[in-house]
């Protein structure tokens, strides 16, 4: 385990950065990531998969029978039992 | 499985999804951002709708319907499932949309609808999302040692929607609710802790969890060469 600059462990850091990241501050400024190569590194990709999670998911088409299946449904919930 | 005996399709939802806001939304923006005007196409629709018009609400299902599924494919990563779970939230909006006052848009109000739905559905499985957390200490796979010498996601520039998409499956259920919720869905610590009955602390633990076994995961798909 590595040392830093400000004598802040790689774990002590690591154990910070959930906090870091949901208060908004910029984790690359973090006076850990000045000296850590490891840990920028570590942020790097974490960032990298936040980004490729927003940017990759597609939206999908449901298949063309569920409205078929819904419309049962809603029938079966105002008349009775439910088809599903 | 009953089907009904002459089935209504719903609307084309080509033509409504063009004037919709939401839908027209860039990729991986959050589904439940209001629109900065109400579509009149939904606005009529949602009116109609709460009156019990039924070719209404068979527009809104047209208009809504990817989103919905693909949010409930997302969560729960099985198409069988997201189904069922589709199904459900869309039978539960037909009971419940007489209801909806117009605090909010009306697709933050169903997104939030069909995440309940999900979350119903995961706990009746069984899933306790507070069981799943771990300490707080990284353990020995997740810290700082594994990724010493390994290849760098960022400059090879590997992750791709396949590999990212199986990972996130691949995800334990409670990781990958909150890593859907934040960064996909757009959700803040606060909303997912009150959604999943969670701390916000334990919230953000396992978000950054889930990061580190996507990273995990992703690096066991990059190309031969850049293994270290």
């Amino acid at each position: 385990m590595s040392s830093s600059r400000n004598n802040m462990s790689c774990a002590e850091f690591q154990a910070q950065l959930p906090d870091l990241y949901a208060s908004g501050v910029n984790v690359n400024n973090h006076p850990h990531m000045q000296s850590c190569e490891l840990c920028r590194a570590l942020v790097a990709e974490l960032e990298t998969i936040a980004q490729a999670a927003r940017d990759l998911f597609p939206t999908v088409e449901p298949p063309d029978d569920l409205w078929e299946n819904i419309e049962s449904a809603i029938k079966g919930d105002n008349g009775g039992s439910r088809s599903r | 499985m009953p089907r009904s005996s002459s089935p209504a399709q719903p609307p084309d939802p080509a033509a409504a999804a063009k004037r919709n806001t939401v839908n027209a939304a860039p990729a991986g923006r959050p589904a439940f951002t209001p629109a900065a005007s109400p579509d009149p196409v939904e606005t009529d629709a949602l009116a109609r709708a709460q009156a019990g018009d039924h070719q209404a609400f068979a527009q809104l299902y047209a208009i809504h319907k990817r989103r919905i599924y693909s949010l409930c494919l997302r969560m729960v990563g099985n198409i069988a499932e997201a189904e069922d779970l589709t199904q459900e939230a869309f039978l539960q909006l037909h009971r419940k949309i007489a209801t909806f006052r117009g605090d909010s848009a009306f697709s933050t109000w169903l997104h939030r609808l069909a995440i309940n739905v999900v979350l119903m559905q995961l706990r009746k499985k069984g899933l306790s999302l507070i069981s799943l957390d771990e300490a707080m200490e990284p353990t020995p796979e997740e810290g700082p040692g594994r990724s010493f010498g390994a290849p760098d996601l960022t400059l090879t520039g590997a992750i791709d929607r396949l590999a990212l998409e199986r990972a996130v499956a691949d995800l334990p259920a409670g990781y990958r609710l909150i890593f859907i919720l934040h960064d996909v869905e757009g959700f803040e610590h606060n909303e997912i802790a009150s959604m999943l009955d969670c701390s916000i602390g334990n919230s953000k633990s396992q978000l950054h969890k889930a990061r580190l076994k996507l990273r995990d995961a992703l690096r066991k798909h990059l190309p031969q060469e850049a293994q270290p």
